[in-house]
Order: C-alpha cells, then structure tokens, then sequence
C-alpha cells in the first residue's frame, strides 16, 4: 500500500495553517479554528481571548449585499391564497370541483386523499393593489400592504415535502430529514461573528393566535447538524432568563462573579503553563464571553427605552413579551448589534378548518409588526444591508379540506406553490416574482424551488452555495444539496 | 483502468508507472489549461500543490494499486522493534513507540499516579476516584497495582452503565419518537437490558447478533427478544397526513443506515440515491443490505399514544420471573415493548430510484457488499444469517471497526479518526497494523470486551502523561502519533455525574423508567403544539429522579435536554459513534448557572465542612482534591482562600443573600451546626471549583 504510506506520512507533516483551518472534528481543532481566526492561535501562556470571532471562509466568493438576515418564520403553511395570490377565477367557480387536469394526480396528505370531494374554494377576503407595482396583497394585510415597494412577493415557490416536520426541516437545513445544520448555523461557521458579545445565531419564539393549539416546533431546527455547536442557534426567551442559564445564582453579586472568575482563571493558567494545551485557553476565553454575554444580552433584550412612537409602529403586542410583535422590535435590536442571523419562528398557520376566522388572527398577530420592522430598518439606513424574509414552509390548497360555505372552508398542505416575501439586502424592492395558474394550484412561470432560495440567501451575503462545503463522513455536505441556482431577477 | 490506453490512437495513458511525467493524469493535474485541469473547475475541488507531489511521486515509485485497506481482512504482523525496550509494557507499545522513534521523538513519561487513576475511573465507569481511593493506589507499590483498579473497575456496574451512555448514542436511543408531536415510548427496557449485558460481559459476536437477531434465533429466550429493540430505536411519525410508506422506508432506511455506521463503519447513504464512481458501494449493494431490514410487520404512521407493532407486552410478574434485570421500581404495570419480528412472507425490496419510496425499480434479495464479504450461501437470508455473516472470521470490518471505538473511548480520537468512516473517503489509520493486531486480539480472544479494554490500558502508551511539549505539538498538533496521552473534556453524562458524585448527591439506582431532573420552565410548552400528551409539558421529578445518573435523563428528541446538549451529548436522531468534543461560552453559562450544579456546589461545600473540622484551607483543600483528585498547591490553595474571605464578607454584611445562595436546589441539609455565611462562602469556594478546567477534565 505505497499510496497509503506517502500519505500517512504526509498527516504528519502538517503545518499549523493547515490544522487551523481544517474542517475535522477533532478535538479542539474546530474549536481553535472558530474561536480565534484561522492563523492566530494563541501561543500557550498568552490569554487566549479572541480578538475577533472569524468565520471559516477566509475570503468571501462574491461582494456580499447583506450583512445580516432576519427570518420571520411563519410556521404552519400560511395560505397563500388568502394573502398573496390572488385568483379570481376561485372565486368565480367557488364550490366546483377541481378539475383533474389542474390536479394531475398530484400527491395529496393523507387529511384529504379520503375527500369523495375536492370544492374550489375562492378567498372570502378582498385583494387589492398596491404600490408603484401595483402587487395584489389582501385586506388582511393592510399594514404590510403599505410597504409594498419595498417587498419582492414570491408567488412561485415550491417545496417537496407535504408534511410539517419534513418541510420546516427542509427549509431550515436542506433537507427533509433531520441531523443537517441550519441556515443560520452555516452562516455563523462561514462568516463568523461581528459581535464579540453576542452569539451569531440567535433564535426568537411566538406563538400564534390563529391556532394556539397548533403543530410543534423541533429545536432541531436550529441546530448545528454536524457542524461546531458553537453555532448552534441559541434561543432568547422571554422573561427573567432570556438565554439559558444566563443569569447569576440568587444571592451572587456581579462583583463576586467577577473575582471569581478571576480565581479560576488563574488556577486554569497555571494548568495551562504545567500541561501546555490550548484547549485551556480556549476555555479561559469562553468564560470571559459568557460574562460579556451576562451584560450583553440583557441590554439587547431591554426595550425599556425604545421610545413610544416605536412601539406604536409596531403595535400594540409589542409591549407584551413573546408575542411576534415583541420579537420583532428585538430583532432590530440584534441587528443594530450586528448578530449575524435572527431567526424567528410564529406557530399557528396551519388552517386546516375555520380558516377565514383563524387566518384573520394569524395575520393580524404578524402585520404590522413585520412592516414596521421593514420600515424601522429603513429609517435607521439599515434595510440595505439587512434581508428580511418573511414566509412559511409550504402553501395550501386551493379546494377546501371539509365542507364549504359561504363563510367557512379549510385548506390542506399544498408544497406545489405558495408565497413568501424578502426585502432588502440585495432584493430588488417593489417585484411580485413568479406566478400560478388560474386555479392557484400549479406554477406557470418562474419557479423558485426551497434550494434556490437558499442559494439566494448565501449569495446575498457573498457565498456561493457550491463552494461552502463541509466534509463529513466521507462527503462534502452543502446547504443546497447538489441544487439550487440563484434566482438572480429578484437582486437588486 | 487508470492503467488502460486512451485516445484515439491508443496511444495515452493515465497513469505509466515509473515515468510520472508521460503520464497523463500528472499533466492534467499541472496544467494551466481550464478545459484540461483535473479537477475541472466547476468541480469546486482543487489538488493542494502537496497532492499533486503525492500523485506524483506514487506514480514514479511503481503506482502500485490495492484494493481499499479496510476491505482486505486484517493481517497478523510480529511487532516492531524499537531502541527504547525500557518504556514498553506490551505489544500495543511496540507498534506505538516504533512510529515515534522513526520521528526523533521519545514517547512521554508515565502519569501520575493520581491522574491515571483518575483517567482509569472515567474511562470505565464515568465517575471519579474517591480521595481514599487515590490514596491507596498511590501507596500501592505492587507491580500490578494498576491492573487491580482496572479490574475492580471492570466489576462494577458503574462500568457497565459508562459503557451503555455510548451505546445509546450508537443505538440512537430516545423516550420518544421524534417527529412532529414526539410522543413517549417506553423502550427503557431495551437500554436496562444494555447495562445487564455489559455487566456480564456478554461477548461482543452475542451482544450484537442478539440486537440484530434475537427473535430468529431457535429457541429464542425473552431477554434475546428484548435485545432486538435495538432496531426499533428510530425515529416514527405521527404527523397526521403523510404517506405512510414513505415513513416506513425511511425506517427501514435507518435501521440500513445504523447496521453500517454501527458495525461495517462505513456511511452507506451515499448510495442511498444513486452509485458514485470509484465507490465499491453500489446502489444495489444498499438495496440488499436493506431487504434484511425490511420484513417487518410496522406501519410508517403511528397515531400518539398507539402500539407501534411489532411489541410484546412485559408485565411485572413476566418481569420478576424471566427479565429482572430490569427495573420496575415498585411497579409498570403494563409495558408496551416494540421488538423485531419478521413476516412470513417476506416484502420484496426494490432498487428505489434516487432513494423515493414510489420509485421502485430492480427487485433485489437479502445480500451484502460482495466488495467487503461475499454472502456465501451457508448464511440465512434473514438478520440471523447477516448476524453469522457479520461475525465471520474472514469479516475485514467488525472487528477493527469495534476494537477503533475502544481506542477512540479511551485516547478521544480512533486509530482509524473517522470511526464512523472506513470507506475511501475517510481517514487512514494511524497505525494500521496495530489496528489489525487488536482486531485479530478481539476476535480470537472471543470478543471478551472487557478483557480487550485491559489490555489496551495496561499500555505504556495509556499511561503516558498529558504534558504538551512545544515541539511536539507543532509537530503533531493532533495527537496521531501518541506520544503523549490526551488531555480530554468530560461528556456531557459525565460532566453531571461527576458533580453528583462529588456532592454525595448521585442516586445509584441502576435502571427503571427514565427520569426528570432540573430543566429550565417552559422549555417543551414553548416549542409543543399541544399535542404530544406527556411530552407536551416537562414535569420535574422532585426526589431521587433529579440525581440519577445522566443516561437515566428522559430523552425528548425534538427538544433534548439542554445542558446536556451544550456539551456536545449527540441528539439521537440518528446513528452516532463520534460526538463533537467543543468549548463554547454557553457550557460555562450551564456550570455556573445550572441549579444542579449549583446546588451541587453547595453540597460539595456541606460535605467539606462535615468532614473537616475547622480549618478554612482544609475544607478547601478537601473540596478542590474531590474535585480534581488531587491536592490543591500552595498558590491554588491560596487564590481560593482569598475568595472564601470576600464571599464569607460580603455573605456577612447581606445574610439574606447568603441564604438565598443557600436556598438553590431541592435537596435540604441540616445547616444548624454552621453559621449561614459561612456555609454560603464554602459554597462559592465549591462553584469555583466546580468550574476549574480540571474538574471537567479526564488528565
């Protein structure tokens, strides 16, 4: 096995460079890589903190437009057809049957395939249009409707997956099953940190009125897959804790926390002079981060001081904690502190049955607060370099799932088309993209498939989905599979 | 064909051994051409310029071509010799020290006594040395003090519990299914009986054959029976509407996936889809191992709350009489136990076209790899047959692929570094013929785990120091050439029950029905649609269930356990035998913060002031040497005793926060016979300590 020796021997040989910015999991290697830049390692003795938290990739592919995503995730599947895309000929041919030539044997879940029936079920509620585009947006958007142009509409995306579980996942990693990094994980792996303070991928939680009792979330969906857990998307809640195990013990002070991590630092230094590893300064660093984080996320998550004009654009949940309202006004706070992506997720899009009636809350929960946080990052000069991305995981159905009325219907998943928005960092604003056919059930121009949407994502922020891979087990893993090409009619 | 003419006229070559330069691949590989250059650019894939050195100089030394090393069965070697016969203690040292002489370098001194026990205690059982314990192993002069503790270690059902927290990685164990509303299982039974077959050692041909197996083999026993459970441990749906064949090809695709990871260490979902070139795995080969898997009479879709066939049911009476190595605490009543089983007319397999469920093609038969082991016709075509195939002694994976895991669990990193890949893409081994030799070790020695973990700990290599020279570790920042011993964080299980352990506060119940301890409120109402039943909303135990053992912590899959997955614990949806070994901010946030550690601390500190009577340094001293087993130095001493007097201050001008310090936590103590603030200071000392580097660290 010559082959084999040469190469054996070559393992041996490598120089720092080479084991700092290697993608293996080995021990403290990734850790080194991450922590501290790639060539910088600190020399055993040194105090190991970092000056910057750098990403893997040295250089970016391409001139990035966006600095920072901010993701509100509508969970669930939004109807599409009762925000977005409007049909007229539903609502001529209300209560008629789907025609087969429409529907063309298409998958169906298991909640309708038993349906003897499938009703066209044309929106009960108003479009109109808006802006210099002049895009159909409906009435239960009237504050999302004023910021028209500054929004593109997707009205062509498709998914694969049929089922919630599977295609919040695939949106989020790529692929339908679990165990892959999510979006705002590679992100922070490839670009790193620009706060110091902050993690670079912070996730936000609401939950929905339409259907409070809705389907799940997975805290999966914002893992690290195989990827360092550094950048595993970590949770800000609401209330005391805003980040697990943030807040001191009762009964310790700041000061007392301060001398005592001085005291164990200096007891791991002395470890780090007798065993020489750099995995204890690594480890001496990471405790002067989470004291800076112990200060840091607590001012962020503060709005005390957020002035009463702000809260009045973004309505009145946003005084009450957890809501979507709330997470969206910090969202903006993160930003301003440069967090590299904010994810939020608000549950309760799933309109199965009573749809008019849920549908109208769950829009209303999502609003106003999603267009002033589109008008807010516009008045700070922010919006140009921050996307925004507003949309869920699969559309609906255009026949109604259960009996129609006049004033009541249901929609099923429907993953062939549905709607979703994005504004900002690099997106030519003011665009309605794509479109479907008369019934609102197949694309008939422009589709936009879940991996082009990832491709997009990366490309606004200078990478080129082909070339970020990382290896493991033997293959190179990339966000978009071996998919997706960048729907470049919709950049700026 | 690398070798065969090219070209029209015949008259090229990719590769002509001896004359790199005429060859063609070396000047597709050099050249500035874009239409030429190998790999072509759209690719993404470039040769660094020591690659192509490599090609290069493989080329001129004859280009000489072997099928993959890890599918050519291992081969018996007399070991190496080596200048330095002083250091070695058996034949792993040879194979060790050799390579090391080759580099110049010299092997690394013996640790010391108090930190090789303390690695012997954490590598085998996950849980510390007592002080009594260091002492007397430092005092002991005898030849084979050392292998004493390794078999009293081995004894104990500590060791068995440590080895069964791998395990469930490996078996991607969980309390519930996984998907959508992630309700519970109740397949506790399965890991009770992990722990029972690693305490009797239960050689590693019948450990797995009865995992893979248990249900065909004649005369099945219920404990056979129950070890099948192995393959029921992924994940199932219950998400309403989906297709329920597509589910239950994703489960017949994991148990493929797990049985390769697990045993063959190679990753076969790559041919899931489709065939790669250069890859000895085809699609077919994927196709057939997966018709083992594929006979059971399972549905994709099970609604909360009901069977997923096939199971048994386990009564307490069944319990007591057949299976006590279970744990039934007072009562379960009813169990609903999910196990194998086959139909009687097995499901034909398909070639599935790019892997979709409705996309059936080539009919293909139970079969494995012919490029690993051909599947003689002596085997069954079931998961008995593939259990007698895969303990073969021609078999070239299972052994090295079991005896790398050992070595990975006792030196962090595998001989082979990609445990979970010895297929072309993964890494080479380090020391293959030492690889070889503990495979060969292993199976002739009758797969006696046990026996296999001794002998690689009774190495000089294992024994080494950890101290990091300079030199050395520019020259071998990662370690492959051990000659040092690796200086290792603890797993996330063993981080917690270190410091259970060291507070008196471990519960050593050993099984039963998984348990809730401190999680922060809200965490599954947040996430939980409302369905789930009793995984919708985390109730905490109260009592002996918050100081458990960490594999006994309940396991929601859609939401685990945080802390412990802020150091790296792996998530259980799939087949893991690696976990992240990572340092991050949020694990110091879980140390200082988490109650559990918190009110550890403040046990720790009760029991400081218990056992010494008055003296400041003493107790620190005591706690510091439970902590790290050993005794703190002058300075380290002194740098505690400083915070002891600024918390015993500050705790003495504000009472109501010492009392408040004092309130974390559960478990209650008589602090009648101390002074508030005084207890209070201790317990900061203890946090402190609690968070040293070391005490998370096996040395």
């Amino acid at each position: 096995m010559a082959h084999n020796k040469i190469l054996d021997e070559q393992a041996y040989l490598m120089n720092r460079r080479s084991f700092l910015s290697k993608s293996s999991v080995g021990i403290g290697t990734a850790a080194l890589a991450s922590l501290f830049g790639t060539g910088c390692m600190p020399s055993p003795g040194s105090s190991g903190i970092p000056e910057s938290a750098k990403g893997i990739l040295d250089h970016l592919h391409l001139a990035p437009k966006a600095k920072r995503v901010i993701y509100l995730f509508q969970s669930g599947g939004p109807s599409q057809l009762e925000l977005f895309d409007y049909k007229p000929t539903l609502i001529k041919r209300r209560g008629e049957e789907l025609p087969d030539s429409i529907r063309k044997g298409q998958r169906l879940t298991g909640m309708t395939s038993g349906q003897d029936s499938f009703p066209l079920a044309g929106s009960v509620f108003k479009f109109g249009q808006h802006g210099q585009s002049g895009a159909y947006i409906s009435e239960l958007l009237p504050y999302t409707s004023k910021v028209a142009d500054e929004i593109c509409i997707i009205n062509s995306m498709y998914t694969e997956a049929i089922n919630h579980d599977p295609a919040i996942t695939f949106f989020q990693t790529g692929s339908q099953q679990p165990g892959r990094p999510s979006i705002g994980s590679w992100l922070s792996y490839g670009l790193g940190s620009d706060n110091q303070n902050l993690p670079a991928f912070t996730v936000l939680l609401s939950r929905g009125t339409g259907r409070p009792q809705g389907q799940p979330l997975y805290s999966r969906l914002w893992g690290n897959g195989f990827l360092h857990s550094l950048h595993q998307g970590v949770q800000f809640r609401s209330g005391k804790d805003p980040v697990l195990y943030l807040n001191d013990p009762i009964g310790v002070t700041r000061e007392s926390r301060r001398s005592m991590l001085d005291k164990i630092a200096a007891i791991n230094d002395e470890q780090l002079k007798e065993f020489g590893d750099p995995e204890i300064s690594s480890r001496i660093a990471q405790y002067e981060m989470a004291y800076r984080m112990q200060t840091s996320v607590p001012d962020v998550m503060n709005v005390e001081n957020e002035p009463d004009h702000i809260y009045k654009m973004y309505g009145p949940d946003s005084t009450q904690p957890g809501t979507f309202a709330a997470n969206c006004l910090l969202a903006r706070r993160l930003a301003e502190q440069d967090v590299k992506f904010i994810q939020l997720y608000h549950m309760g899009w799933d309109q199965h049955d009573n749809l008019p009636n849920a549908v109208s809350n769950q829009a209303k929960d999502v609003d106003q607060a999603s267009a002033a946080l589109i008008m807010d990052l516009r008045q700070r000069g922010m919006l140009d370099d921050t996307l925004v991305i507003w949309g869920g995981e699969f559309g609906r159905t255009n026949y109604s799932q259960g009996t129609l009325s006049d004033t009541n219907y249901g929609r099923d998943h429907h993953p062939r088309c549905f709607s979703i928005w994005m504004a900002g960092g690099g997106i030519k604003p003011g665009m309605v993209y794509g479109e479907t056919d008369e019934f609102g059930y197949n694309i008939v121009d422009k589709p936009v498939h879940v991996h082009d949407f990832q491709a997009t994502i990366l490309h606004l922020l200078g990478v080129d989905h082909e070339k970020f891979t990382y290896k493991y087990q033997g293959r190179r893993f990339r966000l978009t599979d071996v998919h997706g090409k960048v729907i470049n009619d919709i950049l700026a | 064909m690398a070798f065969a003419s090219l070209g029209e006229e015949q008259d090229r070559y990719a590769i002509i051994p001896g004359h790199a330069d005429s060859s063609l691949l070396v000047q597709r590989i050099y050249t500035d051409n874009v239409d030429d250059v190998m790999p072509p650019p759209e690719s993404n894939l470039t040769l660094s310029e020591t690659e192509k050195e490599i090609l290069k100089k493989w080329i001129e030394q004859g280009a000489k071509w072997t099928d993959h090393w890890a599918f050519i069965k291992p081969i018996s070697t007399t070991p190496p010799s080596v200048n330095d016969e002083s250091w070695i203690k058996n034949d792993i040292d040879l194979y060790i020290l050799s390579k090391i002489e080759s580099y110049n370098l010299q092997p690394s001194s013996r640790a010391k006594k108090e930190q090789l026990i303390r690695r012997a205690y954490f590598d085998l059982t996950g849980l510390p040395p007592s002080i009594e314990e260091v002492e007397a192993f430092v005092n002991d002069e005898e030849k084979d003090s050392f292998e004493k503790v390794i078999d009293r270690l081995l004894s104990t059902v500590a060791y068995a519990e440590r080895m069964t927290a791998d395990w469930l990685d490996l078996s991607r164990y969980s309390d519930t299914n996984g998907y959508q509303d992630d309700f519970e299982r109740f397949n506790w039974p399965w890991r009770d009986w992990v722990i029972h077959a690693f305490q009797k050692n239960l050689p590693f041909d019948e450990f797995v054959t009865w995992q893979l197996a248990g249900d065909i083999l004649p005369d099945a026993s219920l404990e056979q029976v129950i070890a099948t459970g192995f393959n029921r441990n992924h994940k199932i749906t219950n998400e309403g509407g989906v297709i329920p064949e597509e589910y239950r090809v994703e489960y017949v695709s994991d148990r493929t996936n797990t049985f390769a990871t697990a045993f063959l260490g190679l990753t076969m979902e790559c041919a899931k889809c489709h065939d790669h070139k250069y890859d000895p795995l085809s699609q077919k080969n994927y196709y057939e191992l997966y018709s083992f898997f594929n006979n059971v009479p399972e549905e994709g879709f099970v609604g909360g709350g009901q069977k997923a066939e096939p199971t048994i049911t386990l009564t307490d009476e069944i319990i007591k009489e057949k299976v006590a190595f279970i744990n039934t605490l007072d009562s379960v009543g009813e169990i609903t136990y999910m196990v194998m089983k086959d139909m009687d007319k097995p499901r034909q397999a398909h070639i599935l076209n790019r892997g979709a469920y409705d996309k059936p093609t080539t009919p293909v038969n139970p079969s494995t790899p012919e490029s690993i082991l051909q599947f003689g016709s002596e085997y069954e075509s079931n998961r008995l047959g593939l259990a007698k195939w895969l303990f073969s002694d021609d078999h070239p994976l299972t052994a090295r692929v079991a005896v790398n895991r050992y070595w990975q669990q006792l030196f962090g990193t595998g001989i082979v570094a990609t445990s979970d890949d010895f297929g072309n893409q993964g890494s080479l081994p380090s020391h293959p013929e030492l690889l070889d030799h503990l495979a060969l070790k292993f199976q002739n020695d009758g797969w006696d785990v046990k026996s296999i973990l001794k002998y690689i700990m009774l190495s000089a290599t294992y024994q080494q120091a950890t101290n990091i020279d300079k030199r050395l570790f520019e020259l071998d920042p990662e370690n492959r050439l051990l000659a040092r011993a690796p200086r290792l964080r603890l797993p996330a299980e063993m981080i917690r029950d270190h410091a259970l352990e060291i507070s008196e506060l471990l519960i050593t119940e050993v099984g039963g029905p998984s348990v809730k301890p401190y999680q922060p409120k809200g965490l599954w109402m947040e996430t939980t649609g409302g369905g789930g039943g009793s995984t919708a909303q985390y109730v905490e135990d109260n009592e002996d269930g918050l100081y458990r053992r960490s594999i006994y912590t309940f396991w929601k899959r859609t939401v685990p356990p945080p802390s412990m997955m802020t150091f790296d614990a792996a998530s259980r949806d799939l087949c893991t035998v690696k976990r992240q070994n990572t340092s991050t901010p949020l694990q110091a946030l879980v140390l200082l913060n988490d109650p559990q550690i918190v009110e550890a601390a403040r046990m720790l500190a009760a029991r400081s002031i218990d056992k010494i009577e008055n003296s400041v340094e003493g107790r620190i001293q005591y706690m510091f040497h439970l902590a790290t087993s050993r005794a703190p130095n002058e300075s380290e001493t002194q740098v505690l005793r400083s915070y002891y007097d600024e918390e015993l201050e500050r705790y003495a001008n504000n009472l109501e926060a010492a009392e408040e310090y004092l309130s974390i936590g559960n478990y209650s103590v008589d602090q009648s016979d101390i002074d508030t603030s005084t207890f209070a200071a201790y317990a900061s000392v203890a946090s402190a300590i609690m968070n040293l580097d070391e005490t998370i660290t096996r040395g």
